[in-house]
């Protein structure tokens, strides 16, 4: 098992090259001296390279765990956000410390229970897991609307939409973060009811709300 | 220059009903959300005062997502209000609140009209009024303006005049400071605040960019600041000062609900809930249709009425009348055949309008009235979305498809209320083509009346070249999968006043629009036949008539059908009733009849909307389609030995 601070630098490592595609990325710019122990922790992993100049690039094996490693830290960050209403301030710290606790097979089972969320708090994607795929909800705390039943309902932890024409005749509608939600029917349009008011949708929108589940009715 | 009060809000408040209140005229009122797609500007008299009242369009934000939403937006901002009546749904105080928030921010001078109360207080919602104005510093008045309760009030806060609003709401921060250096780089002057504006830019409103820049000149530091504010927030800064808008909202219900209500299962939610699930709404759908639209609509206003008109009105009466009257006091054959000929303007043209086409019409209008007014469509959008997303439409498009039963012309119209124009250019197309007009449908029933599997045959053909061709433009035109939203409003019983008024309304409208349209017809028909036009015409038309099996004589409907497709139909009555069509070559003609050119009226409306060379291609597109789905279904038919 990786130390905690080896994590952290696979970590931003792995957002270098994967996320934000710098092509070189150097000890200096990381702030890591080449006499660094978790340097050598990581290099006897087989998970970096460090060729000359300082650059240092992640080995395959390395790639496959920054990814985990990133994944755990957003789901974490989902989890005290939706789950524990941990304030914004606080999410990134704690996130980090709760990374490190995530062991594998841990994130699948917290991914399902937050409905398989595709982005972070801070809209970051969050890389999928197996678990994705199979889709099958078992314990749930926060579903997409889409996976609701009929009678559902919560208040809605957030909405992820990249299409900023959805997102704003959402906003029009009132689907916004802490608004009450209840479900009526899931066929063959969703059917909502928000305060006073009742929406329908397609999929494509009830997907993209997610709704902290509180009881069924 | 006279004052202007201008009438704002959501879809489906009310607007409309108080403009018809201060003016005294009437628009469209209905409940479902979109009703109004234009701008309708009309005077009103406040205590001597007069005033310009303006009724606009629905919209949810000064951000707007629909045309209709950017022309509300524009007028707003450009035509300097007296006074902004921002329209709400009481119940729903807490979510159209960011409107009035706005139009406060831009430092309009805006009253909020608490309306539909009476559902609000049936919920059990008390509102605090005096702390609601005071929390936005402007004037609340609560009414039902359908009853008019309330409205004196209005009335009286209008004449005496008000301050406006001295509220400012807070965003974090970092916005804040943005929008004060922003505020620092406007120097010219503006209609609304330059703080709204500030927030518009923040929000990254193209169009508005366009007139800062146009104002300023160089608004490259403007453009810095937006960036660095972008910069610093994951979400988009509009979701960012939406959201803030709503909390603002939440925490001024908070202190100004004094009860939150709580919604009850009600006898109308619960039939309301009965329509939209699909085992007991398709039934419902189809009853809708047996009953208004086939019994109505065809039995009644179709038979029974035109029969009545028909027959004993005009054939026995005024026909004979009018003839003898014109040989007599007309010696030339020629101008007697121009008023009381075959053809004849008023044994025809009058005829067909008044006895065929306006009972039909006003039935159906009388149904389409109170289908709207309980809310039935939006719930129909919900039930049909899946399905029309196969044609590359919403369930939205619905609205414009039911209304194109009435007339095509006027459903054209408010396609306007999809969000893309590759859904206005679907639904366009499907209209011209596939959607008969009640005036044509009523013909038609009457066409089938003694031959129901005839009548199979049409409704599965002219529904399966509606599919189809949905289906296929889809494919061909190119543009993004739709998205499907509606506000579901609730079921509520019509007020009969307001189905009489409408029905009326939009019977003067369709009478303007047909009457000249079929005497110019008669009379064009007449100059043709003089100077042998005519004949050369139905010359040419009986080639592609006899490709389909048809007596050449139905040449001379599809004549008519140029001028209106219902013209033709009812030309086809004529032979029909002479007993010229056999069962087949019957369902054959009116097919091809159904699937003909648009009416001139509706040819010129998709010019206007669409633009000249989609207008014009869809017509001649449609003119070649109509015939080959004739020739192919005349041909399945013989092929499979059919006989109808």
């Amino acid at each position: 098992m990786l130390s905690d601070k080896a994590e952290e630098i696979l970590e931003t490592l792995w957002i270098s090259s994967e996320e934000k595609k710098i092509q070189e990325v150097t000890l200096e710019k990381l702030g890591i001296k080449e006499d660094d122990t978790y340097l050598k922790e990581l290099l006897e992993n087989n998970l970096i390279n460090l060729t000359g100049q300082s650059i240092i690039n992640l080995t395959p094996q390395g790639k496959k765990e920054g990814q985990d490693i990133v994944r755990r830290h957003r789901l974490a960050e989902r989890l005290l956000v939706d789950v524990l209403d941990v304030k914004d301030e606080l999410i990134n710290e704690t996130a980090c410390k709760f990374e490190h606790l995530l062991q594998k097979g841990i994130d699948d089972y917290i991914c399902t229970l937050l409905g398989h969320p595709k982005v972070c708090p801070h809209g970051n994607p969050i890389p999928q897991g197996k678990c994705c795929e199979g889709k099958i909800p078992h314990l749930r705390i926060i579903s997409p609307l889409s996976r609701l039943s009929p009678g559902e309902k919560g208040k809605i932890a957030y909405i992820h939409s990249t299409d900023q024409r959805k997102l704003q005749k959402m906003m029009a509608m009132g689907v916004l973060p802490g608004k009450e939600i209840t479900l009526l029917q899931s066929f063959p349009s969703f059917l909502f009811q928000i305060g006073n008011s009742q929406f329908a949708v397609d999929e494509s929108i009830a997907d993209e709300i997610f709704v902290r589940i509180s009881e069924k009715e | 220059m006279v004052k202007k009060i201008i009438i704002v809000g959501s879809p489906n408040v009310g607007k409309s009903v108080i403009f018809n209140y201060f003016t005294g005229r009437y628009v469209t009122v209905s409940n479902y959300p979109g009703t109004t797609v234009e701008v309708s500007r009309g005077k009103g008299k406040i205590d001597g005062q007069e005033y310009e009242i303006i009724d606009t369009p629905g919209m949810y934000s000064l951000i707007p997502i629909t045309e209709e939403e950017r022309v509300a937006r524009s007028i707003l901002f450009n035509e300097a209000p007296e006074v902004v009546l921002h329209v709400i749904d009481a119940k729903n105080l807490e979510r159209m609140l960011p409107l009035t928030l706005q139009l406060i921010e831009a430092n309009l001078p805006v009253i909020l009209v608490l309306n539909i109360m009476d559902e609000a207080e049936r919920l059990g919602i008390k509102f605090d009024i005096e702390q609601l104005e005071k929390e936005l510093g402007i004037p609340v008045i609560p009414t039902v303006s359908i009853t008019g309760q309330g409205m004196a009030l209005l009335r009286q806060i209008i004449k005496k005049g008000f301050t406006k609003s001295r509220v400012n709401f807070i965003y974090d921060d970092f916005i804040e400071t943005s929008i004060k250096k922003i505020e620092n780089f406007l120097k010219k002057e503006y209609l609304i605040s330059k703080r709204a504006i500030s927030l518009l830019l923040l929000q990254e409103d193209t169009e508005i960019f366009q007139i800062v820049r146009e104002k300023e000149g160089n608004i490259l530091e403007i453009e810095k600041i937006v960036r660095n504010v972008k910069e610093n927030y994951s979400r988009s800064i509009n979701y960012t000062i939406s959201l803030r808008r709503h909390q603002i909202a939440t925490q001024i219900c908070s202190r100004v609900l004094k009860e939150q209500g709580k919604a009850k299962t009600t006898l109308l939610e619960k039939i309301s809930r009965i329509t939209m699930n699909p085992w007991t709404g398709i039934p419902i759908l189809l009853a809708v249709l047996y009953f208004g639209l086939y019994k109505f609509v065809g039995e009644f206003g179709a038979g029974t009425i035109v029969d009545f008109i028909e027959t004993d009105i005009f054939e026995n009466n005024i026909n004979p009348f009018v003839t003898e009257i014109f040989s007599r006091v007309i010696p030339w054959k020629v101008i007697q055949e121009l008023f009381v000929g075959e053809y004849g303007v008023i044994t025809l043209g009058i005829r067909y309008a008044i006895a065929i086409i306006l009972p039909i019409v006003s039935t159906f209008f009388l149904v389409f009235a109170v289908i709207e007014d309980t809310g039935y469509l939006p719930r129909l959008a919900m039930l049909i979305d899946r399905v029309f997303k196969k044609i590359g439409l919403s369930g939205r498009a619905v609205i414009p498809m039911v209304l194109g039963l009435g007339c095509d012309t006027m459903a054209t119209i408010v396609t306007r209320t999809l969000p893309t124009k590759r859904e206005r250019i679907m639904a366009t197309i499907l209209l011209a083509l596939a959607v008969p007009c009640s005036a044509q449908l009523g013909v038609i029933f009457a066409l089938f009346e003694n031959n129901p599997k005839a009548l199979f045959v049409w409704l599965s053909v002219i529904s399966m070249v509606f599919l189809f061709t949905g289906f296929l433009a889809k494919r061909i035109l190119p543009g993004e999968q739709p998205i499907f939203f509606i506000e579901v409003p609730p079921l509520r019983l019509p007020k009969i006043s307001n189905v009489l008024i409408k029905t009326y309304t939009r019977m003067t409208w369709y009478f303007k629009e047909v009457f000249p349209l079929f005497i110019l017809a008669s009379v064009l028909i007449w100059f043709g036949q003089l100077t042998g036009i005519f004949e050369l015409v139905i010359k040419l038309l009986s080639y592609p008539v006899k490709l389909l099996d048809l007596p050449e004589k139905t040449a001379v409907a599809y004549l008519f059908g140029f001028f209106r497709r219902d013209y033709g139909a009812a030309g086809l009555y004529d032979i029909n009733k002479a007993g010229l069509l056999s069962g087949n070559q019957l369902v054959v003609a009116v097919v091809t009849m159904t699937l003909f050119l648009p009416c001139i009226a509706q040819f010129l409306i998709n010019i206007k909307e669409r633009g000249w060379k989609v207008g014009v291609s869809i017509s001649v597109f449609i003119f070649f389609f109509a015939f080959i789905i004739g020739f192919f279904l005349n041909m399945l038919l013989n092929i499979l030995g059919v006989k109808l």
